[in-house]
């Protein structure tokens, strides 16, 4: 935009301003005669009005255009300052597009664009006691391991407390749980064993991990010394320490891991992207006849629901395509490995259906509370890692809890009780409403011994809810 | 050719399948259609009224559309998988009552008022945020797919699971409303991190299991999002109400849900997620680590063997989805004769980046069987690749991460079955 727009419109007017003036006083300084004189004098008054008119019009036309001039300029600047604050913004929103990265699309209009980035005051300052209870994860290096030690037979004795019903005595894992140990040297076989000791590559995790998030159910209970102790077994049972040992905050960058060396970071770029890009084979891209080499229906791990997958085989549909034959094996060792890292063999037989439906009760007893049998329902969240209920129930790490009030302490044929339980039952004792609250209240107290590792219920209404949800637990 | 030819005839005619390719004919062969030439209760009779049901569920006929489990693949389903089922849904957006959940303790109830979010570690003021914190911050709306590294982990060694919503419906698709992880980091400030490059960010979850992961900086100031709504309303308990971290592109265990920490640190943590698991074994015993990234992936969803094709021979519609952890999907082909030769499908809109793509095959079936296979690229140029690529590269022990072409054998009755071919 230029900056002087209007100014030449002015310039003539002002021109012309001049002219007459000029011509005035050169006619007026000559000299003809007087009555030319005088005639010239009237005329020269006349023109000397005009002249003073003219000049004052002038004038008049030099403030305008000064105004006029003035305005324009304000007008220009204003502009201007409009045009840099706009220019700055773009460039304030090219920013955050760029920063934005991948996220916004180039295409990105500015109007999508990122919102302003802060800070905006929000939130407040941490408290210490908060930091300590949160931030609790342990590096590989050892910081933030807390002070404390515990040695392997204290180990032992913690682990077969809280985590051998799941992980077994020695870590080697019952029925579906997590192996903890062995397994070394299978990672290049056809069915690794990833364990403590096969495969984790750093101390801290097992720390860390134990610490936060086990036992199963009842995470976040574990001492300093207690986790220290269970982790100093956990390595005995992987042979990487001996029985003497004592894991501490000081001796824990001592222990060297089996598998430390045994990770690379992702080399897909590298390794794969180059040989897996450009422009794809459309004609003639494999040697015909193509063949059927594998089908899931060999396997026969799918879970039959709705009747909707397909079950037929395919020969009709082979001979078609060539009449080949396919390789019929099994295929080997095809159970997934599951995001939990545990693989059975076989699909269990029955399909397990942890429904928590209660059935109606068969004794003439009062009807119980509803509104208490739904709380003891929402109560037995804490229990449901080990038992179930329901139809279909079956034993867990702990027994399966039907008709669990009446039934005789450790009754159940197929479950391994403690030899605690073993002793009760052989007393002849039964579970009734009484007994049951004062064994959840405190089972350990109750029945010393017990392999059932749960603290206890502290709240009695939680207990009397318990006890009346259980009651309507049936077959 | 000729065999070819006549074979085909044959099959359009029926004879050689004994199928009868009336079906899905407009024109009834009994006479005129009693669905319109009677009056019909539903035409007569009034129904539901407005507050018959508050908040709506899919309407019965539909009662089989859901998250289905597969009991033997994890110990217990406190801490296991289910699956989206894909092969139902079309379009892009995955409902959030049939999105598939995985969760390591069990789906926690924490309510709005009991959440609380910290910013610790490296940053100049450790900072406690309410959930009405977050919802003052400025936010935004992005569609991004959540895959699972496991999705598809059960076909590594063979076809196992016969069905698109076992072998690939550790999926997800939603709008998420939230605030960029880079925000909040900034509200804190980044100042005593010094150098960004080589920091982490470690986030962690609330529940029992403390879910934890490190993500590098470099990522968390990109497209990292701390999202609180899914698809316009509050997410499900299941997926980390109130508050979920969504990582654009990368696997599905780094998406914290109950979301209750982040982290400032100088080093990866190094949690149990991303070493004993989350890793991948090659077939020498080695893993790789930090292997984040979820490469382009397609998959035909119908015909499937869950979809198998009812409707008699003619105008067919093969679709399927695919979507790239490194952006946008540029093109989808689809073979009909596992691989031999591919013709390209059409994309149901220009997909978004880290989103998923619906594409679509318009196409004709006479009875002749197909091995039906699909192949996604990227925006960077990636071709999906065959299993026995995958499988000489990375060995049958890799667990996660399978992004193989997937072939389904349809009969010529119309069923499909999860195979392998050579
Ligand atoms: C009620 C059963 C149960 C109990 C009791 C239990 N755990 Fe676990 N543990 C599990 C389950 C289930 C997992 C897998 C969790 C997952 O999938 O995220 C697991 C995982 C683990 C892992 C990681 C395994 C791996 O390969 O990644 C370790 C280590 C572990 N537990 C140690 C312990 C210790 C130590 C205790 C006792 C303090 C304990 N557990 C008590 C069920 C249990
Ligand atoms: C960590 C696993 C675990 C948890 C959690 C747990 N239990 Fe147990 N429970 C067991 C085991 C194991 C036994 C068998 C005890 C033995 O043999 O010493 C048992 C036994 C029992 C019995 C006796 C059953 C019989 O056949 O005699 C009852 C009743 C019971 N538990 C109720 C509960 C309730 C109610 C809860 C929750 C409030 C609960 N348990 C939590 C593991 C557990």
């Amino acid at each position: 935009m230029s900056k002087s727009p209007d100014t030449p419109i002015f310039i003539p007017a002002l021109g012309g301003a001049a002219l007459v003036l000029g011509i005035a006083f050169a006619v007026a300084s000559r000299d003809y005669g007087s009555d030319r004189i005088e005639t010239l004098q009237a005329s020269f008054d006349t023109e000397r009005a005009n002249a003073t008119a003219a000049v004052a019009r002038a004038s008049e036309l030099e403030t305008s255009v000064a105004e006029l001039t003035a305005a324009a300029d304000a007008r220009i600047a204003a502009a201007e300052s409009q045009i840099a604050a706009a220019e700055s913004q773009i460039a304030a929103l090219r920013d955050q597009v760029a920063a934005a990265g991948s996220a916004a699309p180039a295409a990105t209009s500015v109007a999508s664009a990122a919102p302003a980035a802060g800070p905006f005051g929000l939130g407040r300052t941490a408290h210490d006691e908060e930091l300590a209870a949160w931030d609790v994860d342990v590096l590989p290096d050892g910081r933030g391991l807390p002070e404390g030690s515990g040695d392997v037979w204290t180990g032992e004795e913690v682990f077969a407390e809280k985590c051998a019903s799941c992980h077994g005595d020695f870590a080697e894992g019952r029925d579906a749980w997590p192996v903890l140990a062995g397994g070394f040297d299978t990672l290049a076989n056809p069915d690794p064993v990833k364990t403590v000791g096969s495969y984790w590559p750093y101390l801290s995790t097992v720390w860390d991990y134990v610490h936060r998030s086990m036992p199963f159910g009842n995470a976040g209970t574990l001492t300093d010394d207690e986790t220290y102790a269970i982790v100093a077994y956990i390595l005995y049972s992987n042979d990487l320490v001996d029985d003497d040992f004592t894991l501490s905050n000081e001796t824990f960058l001592d222990v060297e891991m089996y598998n430390t060396e045994g990770f690379i970071v992702d080399d897909r770029p590298e390794a794969e992207y180059a040989m897996w890009s450009g422009e794809p084979c459309m004609e003639n891209c494999k040697p015909a006849p193509v063949e059927i080499t594998r089908r899931s229906t060999d396997v026969g791990v799918t879970p039959a629901d709705d009747g909707s997958m397909a079950e037929s085989p395919m020969e009709e549909q082979l001979a078609l395509l060539g009449g080949t034959e396919w390789g019929k094996e099994r295929v080997a060792g095809s159970v997934f490995m599951g995001p939990g890292g545990v693989a059975q063999d076989e699909p269990p037989e029955e399909e397990r259906v942890a429904s928590t439906e209660p059935a109606s009760t068969e004794s003439g007893a009062a009807e119980p509370d509803p509104a208490l049998v739904a709380r003891g329902e929402a109560v037995f969240r804490k229990c449901s890692s080990c038992h179930q209920v329901g139809e279909g129930a079956q034993n867990r790490s702990g027994p399966q809890l039907n008709g669990v009030v009446g039934r005789p302490v450790g009754g159940l044929d197929g479950f391994k009780y403690s030899n605690a339980f073993k002793a009760a039952h052989d007393e002849g004792r039964v579970w009734d409403e009484e007994s049951l609250a004062a064994f959840l209240a405190d089972p350990r107290g109750y029945l010393s011994g017990t392999r059932m590792s749960f603290r206890g219920l502290s709240e009695p209404d939680e207990i009397a809810a318990i006890v009346a949800y259980l009651g309507t637990v049936s077959e | 050719m000729k065999i070819e030819l006549s074979r085909r005839a044959l099959l359009r005619s029926g004879i050689a399948t004994g199928m009868t390719a009336a079906a899905g004919s407009a024109l009834a062969e009994d006479g005129p259609d009693p669905l319109i030439t009677e009056l019909q209760d539903w035409a007569s009779y009034t129904g539901d009224p407005v507050d018959a049901t508050p908040y709506g569920l899919p309407i019965r006929f539909e009662a089989d559309v859901i998250r289905r489990n597969v009991p033997w693949l994890t110990a217990d389903p406190l801490s296991s998988i289910n699956f989206t089922p894909i092969h139902a849904l079309d379009g892009t957006i995955t409902p959030q009552g049939c999105a598939f959940e995985r969760h390591h303790s069990g789906a926690i109830e924490l309510a709005k008022e009991n959440y609380r979010l910290m910013v610790n570690g490296l940053v100049d003021r450790p900072l406690v945020f309410t959930y009405e914190d977050l919802e003052r911050f400025p936010r935004e709306n992005h569609v991004y797919f959540c895959e699972c590294a496991a999705n598809t982990g059960m076909e590594w060694a063979g076809a196992q699971l016969n069905g698109v919503q076992f072998t690939h419906g550790m999926i997800h698709n939603m709008e998420y409303t939230g605030i960029p992880l880079r925000t909040i980091l900034n509200e804190a400030g980044l100042g005593a991190a010094g150098d960004l490059a080589d920091k982490w960010v470690f986030v962690e979850g609330a529940d029992a299991s403390s879910n934890g992961r490190s993500i590098p900086m470099e990522k968390a100031l990109d497209d990292v999002l701390v999202a609180f709504k899914a698809n316009g309303e509050a997410l499900r308990k299941e997926h980390g109400y109130p508050v979920r971290l969504v990582v654009p592109g990368w696997e599905g265990n780094m998406w914290i849900k109950w979301l209750r920490r982040i982290q400032v640190t100088d080093a990866a943590v190094e949690s149990r997620e991303e070493t004993s698991k989350y890793t991948d074994v090659l077939a020498d015993g080695t893993a790789r680590k930090w292997t984040w990234v979820m490469d382009a992936k397609s998959v035909i969803t119908a015909p499937s063997p869950q979809q198998p094709i009812t409707h008699g021979h003619g105008p067919l519609v093969i679709t399927g989805l695919a979507w790239s952890g490194h952006g946008q999907i540029t093109r989808v082909d689809v073979s009909k004769d596992g691989g031999m030769t591919w013709e390209t499908a059409r994309l149901g809109r220009q997909g978004d980046k880290k989103a998923l793509t619906r594409f679509y095959l318009d196409t004709e079936w006479n009875g002749e069987p197909w091995l039906l296979q699909s192949r996604a690229m990227d925006e960077t140029g990636y071709v999906q690749p065959t299993k026995d690529a995958l499988r000489e590269v990375r060995g049958e022990n890799s667990v996660y991460h399978n992004n193989c072409i997937q072939t389904w054998a349809v009969g010529p009755d119309g069923k499909a079955e999860n195979v392998e071919v050579s």
